[in-house]
């Protein structure tokens, strides 16, 4: 499937893309060297890689929050200049606003767009059901669990209907249930939306589970190291999946890969603390 | 909203499979319930009880070393404060009816709380969403604040007259300087999160502002209000006081150049009791605009 996928035009490119940021103590920081991705329409690629080294500043770079130093990102063929169309991205931490119930959250979107309020209401409401939260709609976040701001988040993101989806670590706050529960929610979202997705973790098990294409990098300052196609059948069960032969087949070969730069960062940890 | 979150808890078993967070209640919920609200009951009459205590205590060595030791020329008493309060609302004042003195007064200071609290916000909010502005009018606002503004009140007088307008640009003054400074320290820590977020959702510029800069900045800019309306009803009287043809601090002026102690305290009483009533109706905006926020910690009492 991604290898098809990458034969269309692609949907992300990214070509030699280099952030640079000015470090607190006057110097230079690479976040990201000479990247260089393409992500086709429909495929789900997961990017793995140690602590701290560059993930989030990967999709940043794409969503137009950050323009990059060097090199080119392109989305739909265009380079990246501002937010480009179609572009959902879901942040680590919560962004959804705390002064709105869960269904003038997802409206907020739509709101943005110029949807009349009846319409965007309308289509939240579906949302809203869509991600299991049919019920909650007058509520608050502070009153949600961390699962359920989750959805929330995710409803936000997803009625937009966006062809790119970024997502930065969305569920690294969850507990393991939880989080294999919203990993399924995902899979069950996903298909036949038609989105491109790239997903950062640093969780190997949870990028197999999720992706077509994983793609592993570098300690910082990061840069692709290498690149797995995960040969498991669609539609997954994230909580099955992960017994198969197949699943620790690949997760043995991947972690291999993803090893070395683990350790890279922990010696440097180490040295940074003695 | 406490309520609110009770009642919502046994439903997130439903549709989504988490975790419910309570338990169905139970009748040893029910008892349970009962009894903390007997114990709440009981703490409060106890600490308005002591409360009452304190003020009688208060008063009654007033009034007593007033009849034996102090001077009450001075100092005045209690009885003979409350015999001016009497008098000022059935016979009026010096200067006329009492309730005359007390709606300029207010309309003074609501006037100049209202403008200097929307100029504070808006020139708050601007200024801190705009790092140049900002640092171009650092050293000017800063300057501005070390002014000791009370002494404005003069010149106002000199350029407005005896009239309103002099105790409205006081108050204003006063007002606008609380609220300034909250209002931006408010629009400068929005988490910049929820403001990328807003932009990858489609938000245009007004629109970041208008959805998540202004209520982030609320709850900085209602604390700031509190004080505000204290600072307004300043204005207003010192504005009086140097130079007025009504209001209640001209009616303390009067008493101070006829030695009349009472009168002073008396008027100290009105301006507080408005002061108050104030402070109970922002707090009531208050609780109406941040709905949203969760029940301040330690709500939960143990039983």
């Amino acid at each position: 499937m991604s290898q098809e996928a990458s034969a269309q035009a692609p949907v992300i490119e990214l070509a030699g893309a280099t952030k640079r940021f000015r470090s607190a103590r006057g110097g230079v920081h690479t976040a990201v060297r000479d990247l260089n991705l393409t992500v086709g329409p429909g495929e789900f690629v997961a990017v793995v890689g140690p602590t701290g080294c560059g993930k989030s500043t990967t999709l940043s770079l794409v969503s137009g929050l950050e323009p990059p130093s060097e090199g080119r990102a392109l989305v739909h063929g265009r380079p990246v200049d501002g937010i480009p169309a179609g572009v959902g991205y879901m942040f680590q931490n919560d962004a959804v606003l705390p002064w709105r119930s869960v269904l003038d959250n997802v409206a907020t979107g739509p709101r943005y767009r110029g949807a009349s309020k009846a319409d965007a209401r309308a289509k939240a409401r579906d949302w809203v059901e869509r991600v299991g939260l049919g019920g909650f709609e007058g509520y608050y976040p502070h009153q949600l669990s961390g699962g359920m701001r989750k959805r929330v988040a995710l409803a936000q993101t997803l009625v937009n209907e966006p062809s790119v989806l970024l997502m930065d670590e969305p569920f690294s706050a969850l507990d393991v249930q939880t989080r294999g529960l919203m990993q399924d929610e995902l899979l069950r979202l996903w298909s036949g939306s038609g989105a491109a997705v790239v997903f950062v973790t640093h969780d190997l098990e949870e990028a197999l589970v999720l992706a077509d294409r994983v793609v592993v990098m570098t300690a910082g300052p990061a840069t692709i190291k290498s690149t797995f196609t995960v040969p498991l059948e669609r539609p997954r069960d994230a909580e099955e999946v992960r017994l198969t032969p197949e699943f620790l087949a690949i997760y043995r070969e991947v972690w291999e890969s993803l090893r070395e730069e683990v350790q890279i960062t922990r010696e440097r940890g180490a040295g940074r603390a003695a | 909203m406490q309520r609110e979150a009770d009642t919502a808890a046994p439903k997130t078993t439903g549709p989504t499979g988490e975790p419910a967070k309570t338990r169905a209640k139970g009748a040893d919920d029910e008892a349970a319930i009962a009894r903390l609200r007997t114990a709440g009951l009981r703490r409060a009459l106890g600490i308005n009880g002591v409360r009452a205590v304190l003020v009688v205590a208060w008063l009654g060595a007033w009034e007593l070393s007033a009849r034996h030791w102090i001077d009450p020329f001075y100092y005045s008493m209690p009885s003979k404060i409350w015999e001016r309060l009497v008098g000022w609302f059935t016979d009026g004042t010096s200067q006329g009816s009492i309730w005359e003195q007390i709606s300029y007064t207010l309309q003074e200071a609501v006037a100049g709380f209202a403008l200097g609290a929307v100029g504070g916000v808006v020139l708050g909010i601007v200024l801190g969403r705009s790092r140049f502005l900002s640092e171009v009018c650092a050293p000017f606002i800063k300057a501005a604040n070390a002014i000791p503004r009370i002494i404005l009140a003069s010149l106002f007088v000199i350029w407005f007259g005896l009239g309103m307008q002099s105790k409205i640009a006081t108050a204003f003054v006063l007002v606008f300087f609380a609220v300034f400074f909250n209002a931006f320290q408010g629009a400068r820590e929005v988490d910049r999160n929820l403001v990328n977020n807003a932009r990858i959702l489609g938000a245009g510029r007004v629109q970041v502002l208008r959805t998540i800069v202004v209520p982030s900045a609320t709850s900085w800019i209602l604390a700031s209000l509190h004080s505000a309306f204290g600072f307004a009803i300043i204005g207003a009287v010192v504005g009086e006081y140097s130079g007025a043809d009504k209001g209640l601090g001209l009616l303390i002026n009067h008493s101070q150049g006829t030695f009349d102690s009472a009168g002073i305290y008396a008027g100290m009483i009105i301006i507080t009791v408005l002061a108050l009533l104030a402070e109970w109706l922002l707090t009531l905006l208050e609780g109406r605009l941040l709905r949203w926020r969760p029940p301040v910690a330690g709500h939960d009492a143990a039983i």
